[in-house]
């Protein structure tokens, strides 16, 4: 069995309108070069669920996303994600924004093949009165709390990116947090991973224990060896932030014409392959 | 020593806040925040857990500024899902959070300014602040007392307040508690009758109307209102040499 594929053909495989689960947390361990494959293709009107960073932020400023599904978009060394500002404040598209906990309770009801699953975060703040589509439910034992049926948050694709995978789908996280990642799997009916490097599964143990290979080829369709593909998000231990990178960026928000440039030195080309040598060679 | 600033008067008042809290996760965002929860921590709620920011709990007190002084012993791991299941969905946290705009009953906003749909400054979004404030003690930091920021109506409600809490019913807002409100002028909590926003004590230099002229809502205001207490020297000597040499807090409440 080999699921090797590549970004391109992923991105192939997706249809407009679908909705997508993007793994990782903030500016970490983001699959950003499958983002950037979809930046590339004319996809859109795409539902995007994330706990969002420059994934939200790049989706949103080209133009792709008709509805955002969200805790918080945030470049966590900048707080406030200032492409998705701008395109929020600009009603581009439907913010369903929710407790970040939500998101994880959506996932799961997906996941376990339920339609909602009972949850107390949200009631009483405005997450209610913004996504007007949740409904409450009754506990029907004694104590008859109402809670809202937090519904699954079924996902057409799952997009995720681990530091080591092999061929067959089984990945590895190296870093301190394996994020929701899996979840993301769970809830999607088809699954792509990106890593840094593929590896022979005798290998997993040469790097981290065998809880760290926490993906299994059960919850993957493809596999894509895509070295710096987190970039600029951190992936450690292979690579940190490129916080450098990633200030060039939030501070084109600002300016149409350092966005263009931007735009045209790292985004619009050919290819994953062109990104990285444009990175390299800044 | 140097003229204690209005940050350290902050600071610890913000420790305060911990002081009963026993053995629970002290979680603070913000640099007078974090230096106020680990002065609790080094002083007088030894019990208080920490973690690292990232993904573990740690038994060490690291600064916020200036050189590490020893290796963090980390000891739990404590990845995002962990967090929320060993610690906020199990209500064993005591968090401060910020507010970009707080209401008498302890509304918090930080989630946009406008109307949600089409907001005038998206801002971090709805976070966790729902969930926390229903799962476990909350507290809020407001280094910029305005009448911008303690409003009538907040525009958009993230953390919950009493009102909203209590229309709850009491089953589900049994573990809601906002404890108390630090800003650079004083310091609030909600031990009245219908938990509407009392004024504990103004900080050294601050007067009470100070305070009514920068709130834009009518607080309680019982008696005569005392002072927020002084920093020990000690804990002085805490906040200055171990945990922010560079003054850090300084930068975020202005004397």
């Amino acid at each position: 069995m080999d699921k090797r594929t590549t970004e391109r053909e992923v991105v192939a495989e997706l249809e407009s309108g679908m909705t997508i689960g993007i793994g990782g947390w903030g500016s970490r361990r983001k699959p950003m070069s499958l983002v950037r494959e979809i930046l590339r293709s004319d996809l859109q009107d795409l539902t995007v669920v994330t706990y969002g960073g420059p994934d939200a932020g790049l989706l949103c400023k080209y133009g792709k996303v008709r509805k955002l599904i969200y805790g918080f978009v945030s470049l966590d060394s900048i707080p406030l994600e200032p492409h998705f500002r701008q395109a929020r404040q600009a009603g581009s598209f439907r913010a369903a924004e929710l407790d970040e906990g939500m998101l994880q309770w959506g996932l799961r009801a997906a996941g376990h093949r339920l339609p909602f699953l009972p949850v107390r975060a949200g009631l009483g703040s405005d997450v209610v009165t913004v996504n007007p589509e949740l409904r409450m439910v009754t506990s029907p034992y004694d104590d008859g709390e109402e809670l809202i049926a937090m519904p699954a948050l079924e996902l057409d694709v799952a997009l995720i990116h681990m530091n080591r995978a092999d061929k067959l789908g089984n990945g590895q996280f190296l870093g301190p947090d394996p994020y929701f990642d899996d979840l993301f799997c769970h809830a999607a009916k088809r699954r792509f991973m990106s890593c840094e490097k593929i590896v022979a599964s005798q290998d997993f143990q040469k790097e981290g224990s065998v809880h760290t290979v926490s993906i299994n080829r059960l919850m993957i369709d493809g596999v894509i060896e895509a070295p710096g593909g987190a970039h600029f998000t951190e992936c450690t231990p292979d690579y940190g932030r490129d916080e450098t990178f990633q200030r060039e960026y939030a501070a084109t928000a600002k300016d149409p014409d350092a966005w263009q440039a931007f735009k045209e030195r790292y985004l619009d080309l050919e290819s994953e392959a062109d990104y990285q040598a444009a990175v390299k060679n800044r | 020593m140097s003229e204690i600033t209005r940050a350290e008067i902050c600071a610890v008042a913000i420790a305060e806040c911990f002081r009963n809290d026993g053995e629970i996760l002290m979680s603070a965002f913000g640099t007078t925040p974090t230096v106020g929860g680990r002065l609790a921590k080094l002083t007088f709620s030894p019990d208080l857990f920490m973690t690292d920011g990232i993904a573990t709990g740690i038994e060490t007190v690291p600064p916020v500024s200036g050189p590490a002084r020893e290796e963090p012993i980390k000891s739990a791991w404590m990845p995002f899902r962990l967090f929320f299941d060993n610690v906020v969905w199990t209500t064993r946290r005591h968090v401060m959070m910020m507010a970009s705009q707080i209401d008498k009953f302890g509304n918090q906003n930080f989630a946009c300014i406008g109307p949600h749909e089409k907001p005038k400054a998206q801002l971090l979004g709805m976070r966790g602040a729902p969930g926390n404030t229903l799962y476990h003690p909350t507290s809020y930091f407001i280094p910029n007392h305005s009448t911008r920021v303690f409003v009538e109506k907040v525009d958009v409600v993230s953390g919950v307040g009493y009102d909203r809490a209590a229309a709850l019913g009491e089953r589900t807002s049994r573990f809601h508690d906002i404890r108390r409100v630090v800003s650079n002028l004083g310091v609030f909590d909600f031990d009245t009758p219908n938990h509407a926003m009392r004024l504990v004590s103004v900080h050294p230099g601050v007067s009470v109307d100070d305070v009514v002229a920068n709130t834009g809502f009518e607080l309680v205001i019982e008696g005569e209102i005392p002072e927020t207490r002084m920093p020990s020297d000690e804990e002085l000597r805490i906040i200055r040499e171990d945990l922010d040499p560079e003054g850090l807090i300084n930068k975020e409440v202005r004397s």
